[in-house]
């Protein structure tokens, strides 16, 4: 079998990129799809350690990361979708005031 | 060592296609990139005898999350980057203390690191052939989730629910309203 250490620092690669995605990238679009790459990062290391542990319990905590992700992904475009039709922008340096 | 090489295989294509979602200019490319990314995680996943997510993985990211995303760079109509607008507004090229703040996310692979070298049993494998068959039982997953989990499960459905009304109502028209 592999070891564990491989998938976990292979979760934190992932989870690093996706940090430094949200820093780095001035689309609202990429910063949500790098958030989506952390969640991934972290679903990897919650089924390598529920599957170390040999019990079911981090793969049932990963279905509802899952569900968490797609409630936030279907939010989150949405608020993406309300700025753009009031900026024509997806910078989100052009959303610097509280009310317009 | 088949094994090892399907897992070097997955996760070089996952850490390649994730840095180049990062990479692209166009938003287009970004999602098509991450549905391969999540090709390779499911892979992983089978590799870790859990089939259920695995299978989840490509149906609920690749197939219901990521063509939201693809619906909505294409109702947006993508919009071209201006790059030289977009990099005199980066982080890093802004004075003081927005410098600095960005540079912080350097200090969270120096943490990773430092967690890593504290940990003492990287090496040992992840778990047996001998239990494969009761951790890779979807039967049994099921049991647990509708069981032990039924108050978690079922808050779920709330969450959708109110995650489907905040939706429609951010993204409806406000001249309709």
């Amino acid at each position: 079998m592999i070891p564990l250490g491989h998938y976990l620092v292979l979760s934190a690669v992932l989870f690093s990129i996706g940090a430094a995605g949200v820093f780095l990238r001035r689309n609202l679009i990429t910063i949500l799809l790098s958030i989506e790459i952390m969640l991934n990062a972290v679903n990897l290391s919650f089924v390598a350690f529920g599957r170390a542990a040999g019990d079911l319990d981090g793969q049932i905590i990963v279905f509802f990361v899952m569900t968490v992700a797609a409630a936030e992904a279907a939010v989150g475009l949405a608020l993406v979708i309300a700025l753009f039709r009031h900026k024509e922008s997806l910078n989100p340096d052009a959303f610097t005031s509280l009310k317009w | 060592m088949p094994e090892l090489v399907v897992f070097y295989l997955f996760a070089a294509l996952a850490v390649g296609a994730s840095a180049l979602v990062i990479g692209q200019r166009n938003p287009m490319y970004s999602v098509l990139l991450l549905i391969a990314s999540f090709g390779a995680l499911s892979g992983l996943y089978i590799q870790l005898d859990a089939p259920f997510v695995a299978v989840a993985q490509i149906i609920i990211y690749a197939g219901a999350i990521m063509v939201l995303f693809l619906f909505v760079v294409m109702l947006l109509n993508a919009p071209r980057e201006d790059a030289a607008e977009w990099d005199r507004t980066h982080p890093l090229r802004q004075p003081g203390m927005t410098r600095w703040g960005s540079l912080l996310a350097g200090l969270l692979i120096v943490q990773l690191a430092l967690a890593f070298n504290k940990m003492t049993e990287l090496s040992t494998p992840v778990g047996t052939r001998a239990d494969a068959a009761t951790v890779s039982s979807v039967h049994e997953l099921g049991r647990s989730l509708f069981t032990r989990h039924t108050f978690a499960f079922e808050a779920t459905s709330i969450l959708i629910l109110v995650a489907m009304v905040g939706a429609v109502l951010l993204a409806r028209r406000e001249d309709h309203a």
